[in-house]
């Protein structure tokens, strides 16, 4: 099957490997190191950590169509924030009476903006099925429809990309009104619980934290399944030689479509994650610069890998974290100098640099090999 | 299968959507006719009455000057140009002026372009397996799995190719010339019935030329090939009927004795050469 072929492929079980061993490994520390000692991983870095593990989940997402059908997307943003307003409107169902103004039904700003009654697209996000399914179904329609507009007509490359970031500004303007009824630029937050647990609590974040790590591991067998199945083949012939795959009889738009829409709810997926650990979606997700970004983190980490798209991710908001801390002015050029400094000397990512390091191992083994036989 | 379980199927595939794929009817000889075919672009006369017959199992090659009309003529018979006038047949049965590309291209007739274009990031066993006929919708590709006759199949192909030990490296790697028996390679994993082939020889070495024009001859008999080719000394070494085509219809038809010394042809082509 499609799907467990990877979990025989030693990559892939490097991968899990490491990933669970660091769940564990943080759990271990939060949960069993006592407060003061310098080894305590305290629920703060759990959920900094566990919003990593979103933005590398996003990451991979964005690898697939980028680095193996050669469509750079450059409004992944807007999937990932739909997914996220998608659980955003469950959190806000959530409270219930509890909000400031304490209507049982309208959320805060409904009631602020003197709103009678919920509007229709609202109904439904009481209950957690429904949300959860529509973190799947919003991103993936807009992917549908939008991605069979665009494939159909043939539009790739550079317009491609342009059309991605129009649509998420595009969505980024209109969230930031507030008759869209998304709580317009202050956006959804002030979240209580998720499916009964207490948003506040450790146990919580814990648990969102772990939760993120298992989408991640599934989202990254997903996606290698697929690399690793004739259709991954057959992107990547779309994506060198898209006229010959069509006429080798492939559909190319179809084959394009639904790799974008699996990319594009892996994306949800990672946003719905994200929301209830940060507290609060607004239509800042939304922007362009966040869809660059994360194609920066790509890049970063090698293109068409799967783990490098991980590891950039990881590597470049940890940078974030960091940097914004000491010198917040200076994030956005140290950002762009790494851009540089890795398209020049890295030009396959950190990835490419671990290949580099395998690869040259390999040769060694099979020139000694072919010694032998000589 | 009842009515109902028909409906819930996900692969059935119901009798009015899949075209009435006959067997292409060579019983009378030709596998492919072109009559009267007629193409001008703006006012210009690319193909002009042009006639032409070609048997099953035959090897044909076609010569002729510059803007003779041989990519037109190619165009035409895979669809992608529709002539003004005149009827192509495929055996005796299949009219490709009412059919598409990819319906030609399933029929039995594989083209292969003057550039090659195999994909580089995959190796050679990739690039023939993706080539396979095979239910190539989405889904069914997703879960493809290589079965051992797929596998015989392919490495048939690459013996005959004679590209067995690059095996398992990538094309992006490959000389011009295996690029170009990879890719005739991989119009045989198709099946054709009839290989267009455009100009194969173009920047191969003398040994690549010989390697190829011994994978062309051997083909024929089980398909038939149609090779447009420049390269005179080329088109000698294989050729047993030869088709002179100038300003858009046939000047000459013969073995290459016959046409190399028809004084018509000497004038507009070979003459210039020597």
């Amino acid at each position: 099957m499609w799907l467990t072929r990877p979990l025989q492929e030693r990559s892939t079980q490097i991968f899990l490997g490491v990933l669970f061993s660091a769940l564990v490994v943080v759990t271990f520390l939060h949960l069993f190191m006592p407060q003061d000692s310098a080894l305590h991983v305290s629920a703060y870095t759990v959920t900094l950590l566990g919003k990593y593990l979103c933005y590398a989940l996003l990451a991979v997402a964005v690898d697939l169509v980028w680095g193996y059908l050669g469509i750079l997307s450059l409004g992944h943003g807007a999937f990932f924030a739909l997914g996220g307003y998608a659980m955003g409107m469950y959190l806000m169902r959530q409270i219930g009476d509890r909000g400031v103004y304490g209507d049982p039904v309208l959320p805060d700003f409904m009631v602020f903006l003197n709103w009678q009654e919920l509007p229709w697209f609202w109904h439904g996000f009481d209950m957690a099925w429904f949300a959860f399914i529509m973190v799947l179904l919003a991103p993936g329609l807009l992917a549908l429809v939008f991605g069979f507009l665009a494939f159909r007509s043939r539009v790739t490359g550079v317009y491609l990309s342009i059309i991605t970031q129009a649509l998420t500004f595009a969505l980024m303007l209109a969230f930031f009104r507030n008759e869209m009824g998304f709580g317009g630029n202050n956006g959804l937050t002030d979240f209580k619980d998720i499916l009964g647990f207490n948003l506040r609590t450790d146990a919580t974040r814990l648990g969102l934290f772990i939760a993120t790590g298992i989408a991640l591991a599934i989202g990254y067998v997903i996606c290698r399944g697929i690399v690793t199945s004739k259709l991954g083949r057959v992107s990547v012939a779309c994506r060198d030689a898209e006229a010959r795959t069509r006429f080798l009889g492939y559909r190319v738009e179809r084959v394009q479509l639904f790799v974008f829409v699996v990319s594009a709810m892996l994306a949800g997926v990672a946003g719905a994650l994200y929301v209830p650990q940060v507290g609060i979606i607004n239509p800042s997700e939304f922007s362009p610069l966040f869809s660059i970004e994360i194609v920066v983190w790509v890049a970063l980490g090698g293109r068409a890998t799967l783990y490098g798209a991980v590891i950039g991710a990881i590597l470049v908001n940890y940078a974030k974290t960091v940097f914004t801390g000491i010198m917040p002015d200076a994030w956005l050029f140290a950002l762009g100098g790494l851009f540089v400094l890795v398209t020049v000397f890295l030009p396959k990512g950190i990835a490419g640099l671990l290949q580099k390091r395998r690869k040259a191992k390999a040769d060694d083994d099979t020139t000694t090999g072919q010694e032998a036989t000589v | 299968m009842s009515f109902f379980q028909e409906l819930t199927d996900r692969e059935h595939v119901f009798e009015f959507l899949t075209q009435v794929q006959s067997p292409v009817d060579v019983r009378h000889g030709p596998i492919l006719y072109l009559e009267d075919v007629n193409v001008s672009f703006d006012g210009f006369k690319a193909i002009n009455n042009l006639n032409l017959t070609i048997d099953d199992g035959e090897l044909r090659c076609i010569i002729g000057p510059n803007g003779a009309g041989k990519t037109t003529m190619m165009d035409i018979i895979t669809g992608k140009t529709r002539p003004d006038t005149g009827s192509v047949w495929f055996g005796s049965r299949h009219n490709l002026l009412t059919m598409n590309e990819p319906d030609i291209a399933s029929l039995g007739i594989g083209r292969k372009f003057q550039k090659p274009t195999v994909f580089e990031a995959l190796t050679v066993f990739e690039n023939l397996e993706l080539a396979m006929a095979a239910d190539k919708r989405v889904f069914p590709t997703l879960t493809a799995v290589m079965k051992a006759e797929y596998r015989d199949r392919i490495d048939e192909v690459l013996e005959m190719i004679g590209l067995e030990a690059l095996r398992d490296r990538l094309a992006g790697i490959l000389s011009h010339g295996q690029k170009q028996w990879l890719e005739i390679g991989m119009l045989l994993m198709q099946k054709p019935r009839l290989l267009l082939v455009d100009e194969p020889v173009a920047g191969m070495t003398e040994q690549e030329m010989e390697r190829t024009a011994e994978l062309l001859t051997s083909l024929a008999g089980k398909q038939s090939v149609v090779v447009v080719e420049h390269d005179m000394g080329f088109v000698r070494s294989i050729a047993r009927k030869v088709t002179v085509l100038h300003q858009g219809s046939v000047l000459a038809e013969g073995s290459m004795d016959q046409v190399s010394n028809d004084p018509e042809v000497i004038k507009v082509y070979l003459g210039e050469e020597a």
